[in-house]
């Protein structure tokens, strides 16, 4: 178990610093910089998505108390209510809707 | 770079620092319930410090997966974060042992509250701030967690899971000021949540990576 925990770990680390590595010129293609600027608004709403609908269990999509705190963010953002207020008001609101 | 952007950057980035870090909670918890020791838990948070790849080699080993398969899924959703250095690279611009440093603490969160700033000044404070932030408290509750185990409360009691959410939205928000930006992220959520039915827990997000590459190559004349 050891090998694949250390493997696994330093593996990823090299992951990390490769793409840190990578030389400057391969973004001047305007191609790759569009993809490069579209990369994280790809991950982020994709983490959006399964951070709010996919089961704690794995393997299937819910709504639950975590997608009525994502509506009450949307408001908030709408509002435009600073980072901290959106971020800990949907908390709050998934936490007093467990409480229900 | 104003003294008060510097300031609004740091507390932006400890709040997500704080939200996420206590996760680790969640993966001690996990990774002894898999079947690791505390130390190669503690090890996996403190050496591979991607969470994602962390809970993919607990989650794979919990469910009855060999050590190869545990090891090349946390290796596959950690490409994630070759992306992130591609993006973040000329944001930092750090040569040496200061980007063998940055590299470690390159992830999801760090990425995110970095990329959004207006010069490398307060892209670094950001990025430095969470990344460093969340490596003290993801590796602190990982102990935490794992000697707890399972008699641990639930973070989801406080909502925490829902605030992660949340925070990822808060900070997509700003970048969708174009019609291809918010093509791309429509795409992506709907791809990645059809994707969670099908592969393994982190890959969803990898999955929805292509739909930034597929957009980014067919559209033109616009950034």
């Amino acid at each position: 178990m050891w090998w694949a925990v250390l493997g696994a770990g330093l593996g990823c680390y090299l992951l990390k610093l490769a793409g840190l590595s990578v030389p400057a010129r391969v973004l001047a293609h305007p191609v790759v910089a569009r993809i490069a600027d579209l990369v994280p608004v790809a991950l982020l709403a994709a983490l959006v998505a399964v951070q709010v609908l996919a089961a704690p269990e794995g393997r299937a999509l819910v709504l639950d108390a975590r997608a009525a705190a994502l509506g009450v963010a949307v408001v908030l953002l709408l509002l435009r209510a600073p980072f901290l207020v959106v971020v800990f008001g949907s908390a709050a609101a998934a936490a007093l809707l467990r409480l229900l | 770079m104003t003294e008060a952007d510097r300031r609004g950057v740091v507390r932006d980035s400890l709040g997500v620092a704080i939200a996420t870090g206590t996760y680790g909670l969640g993966f001690g918890a996990v990774g002894v319930a898999s079947g690791l020791t505390v130390a190669q838990t503690c090890v996996l948070s403190l050496l591979m410090f991607t969470g994602a790849s962390q809970f993919a080699l607990a989650g794979v080993l919990g469910a009855g997966g060999s050590a190869v398969s545990g090891a090349l899924t946390a290796l596959l959703l950690g490409t994630r974060n070759t992306l992130y250095g591609l993006r973040m690279a000329p944001l930092l611009g750090y040569r040496g042992w200061r980007r063998a440093a940055a590299a470690h603490v390159l992830i999801d969160e760090s990425t995110a509250m970095a990329v959004n700033r207006p010069d490398r000044d307060l892209a670094r404070a950001g990025f430095w701030t969470t990344g460093l932030t969340i490596f003290v408290l993801w590796n602190l509750t990982t102990l935490a967690g794992a000697l707890a185990g399972e008699q641990l409360g639930d973070p989801r009691d406080l909502g925490l899971d829902a605030a992660v959410g949340a925070a990822f939205l808060a900070l997509l928000w700003p970048r969708l000021t174009t019609p291809t930006a918010r093509l791309t992220a429509l795409l992506a959520a709907l791809v990645a949540a059809g994707a969670v039915t099908a592969t393994p827990a982190g890959v969803p997000v990898l999955v929805a990576a292509g739909v930034a590459v597929l957009v980014g190559s067919l559209r033109r004349g616009e950034r």
